[in-house]
């Protein structure tokens, strides 16, 4: 594999600059990247806005599919925040939206995968985080500290529980930007590991092509899993600063 | 590992800002608003339409109630006429089977004394004839007349025997 360097699993995830521009000494170069972002939102902008278009009573497929994501959101905030969290539902809606579109594009051969890049991911991670964190403390004032130390448990267990309940408060936007983003990369590394395998094995290529059609379906699988698992973890962080249980 | 490498970082999140916010704000201004118009939309038609259904059933159970009342007003009626053009005509029946009653028995009446008045007239003829007869048979067979109070009182006898 060092032969081809260049081809190898990572080479996918190579940033390639289209456009270099340059603000007051700032990077902000248009990239594949920002291509893929740039194309997910104007799928999603037709997907919602274009297939709203007739508003009609009973809803063709596109609309029907738009009225199902909107509502499938909304049934997951109400069942994780409730009432009280439907004023983050355009923003969960985007995020969930944004990372599935994302996903599922980076599936496409030639693409890239934005979601595989932990800068990204990082972000979006750490809004979520902050935004649960300022709402929790404007909402609760000093209260939302009460969130390290849950009601109820005896007096000896608090200098215990209350560190680890800080620590994984302080770990979530970790925890949920690498989950994306490694599930990511895993999967279109190795998917990229086994497209390698057929051209090396010659005739007997069959076999790893045969895997590649199956971890491909696994992987469309994963795209929308990882994106429900981001939205419905975002519901429960917003759960805490909303509830305050 | 492209991952690492800090100098994308920049243009990544730079490009992530502008995107998602794009996004954030037609969602939230444009396309979630539009959806959920469309769909409360059709949660109140639906609504109306039920309850335009429901109101309906009432109408229709208040003409049937109204239909079955009339029916049975009707049915009463009916009832009404028919007993009291039955009870009109009996009455007329019985009052003319009066009359005819009354009238057949001043005619038997009549026809009684009639026949009382002939049965003592023809006894009496009986009488008469029976006296000459019995004088005629006594001087036919004596030879003599007979005494005619004697006769007659035989007759008399025999004829009330």
């Amino acid at each position: 594999m060092a032969a081809t360097e260049d081809h190898g699993p990572m080479h996918q995830f190579e940033i390639i600059r289209y456009k270099d521009i340059n603000i007051g000494g700032y990077d902000i170069s248009f990239t594949n990247s920002s291509l893929m972002m740039v194309i997910a939102v104007v799928a999603i902008l037709l997907f919602t806005i274009l297939s709203m278009r007739g508003r009609s009573i009973i809803p063709g497929r596109m609309q029907s599919l738009a009225e199902l994501s909107y509502e499938f959101i909304a049934g997951m905030i109400r069942e994780n925040i409730g009432t009280g969290g439907l004023k983050f539902f355009p923003f969960v809606f985007s995020l969930f939206m944004f990372v599935l579109f994302l996903n599922l594009i980076g599936l496409v051969p030639y693409s890239f995968t934005v979601t595989s890049h932990i800068a990204v991911t990082f972000i979006l991670a750490m809004a979520v985080f902050l935004l649960v964190t300022i709402y929790g403390f404007m909402k609760h004032g000093l209260g939302f500290l009460k969130l390290f130390a849950p009601a109820g448990l005896p007096i000896y267990m608090y200098p215990i529980i209350t560190p680890i309940e800080i620590v994984s408060y302080l770990s979530r936007p970790l925890s949920l930007s690498v989950r994306l983003f490694a599930n990511m990369l895993a999967g279109h590394t190795m998917l990229k590991v086994f497209a390698g395998f057929v051209i090396a094995l010659g005739f007997f290529g069959v076999v790893p092509l045969v895997v590649i059609v199956m971890f491909t379906g696994l992987e469309l699988l994963v795209a929308v899993l990882q994106a429900y698992v981001f939205a419905i973890l975002t519901c429960i962080y917003l759960n805490d600063a909303v509830n305050l249980h | 590992m492209p991952q690492l490498d800090f100098s994308t970082y920049l243009p990544q999140i730079f490009w992530l800002f502008v995107t998602f916010g794009v996004l954030y704000i037609a969602m939230a201004k444009i396309a979630l608003p539009r959806i959920g118009e469309v769909i409360e939309e059709r949660r109140d038609r639906i609504a109306a339409d039920l309850d335009k259904a429901e109101r309906l059933r009432g109408e229709t159970d208040e003409a049937i109630a109204a239909y079955e009342k009339a029916l049975g007003d009707a049915r009463a009626k009916a009832h009404d006429i028919a007993q009291s053009t039955r009870d009109e005509l009996n009455t007329k029946a019985d009052k003319k089977r009066k009359q005819v009653e009354a009238k057949l028995a001043t005619k038997m009446d009549e026809a009684e004394a009639k026949i009382a008045t002939m049965t003592d007239n023809a006894m009496a003829e009986v009488g008469a004839i029976s006296t000459a007869t019995a004088a005629s048979l006594v001087n036919a067979l004596l030879g003599e007349d007979a005494d005619e109070k004697k006769i007659s009182k035989a007759v008399k006898a025999q004829l009330s025997a």
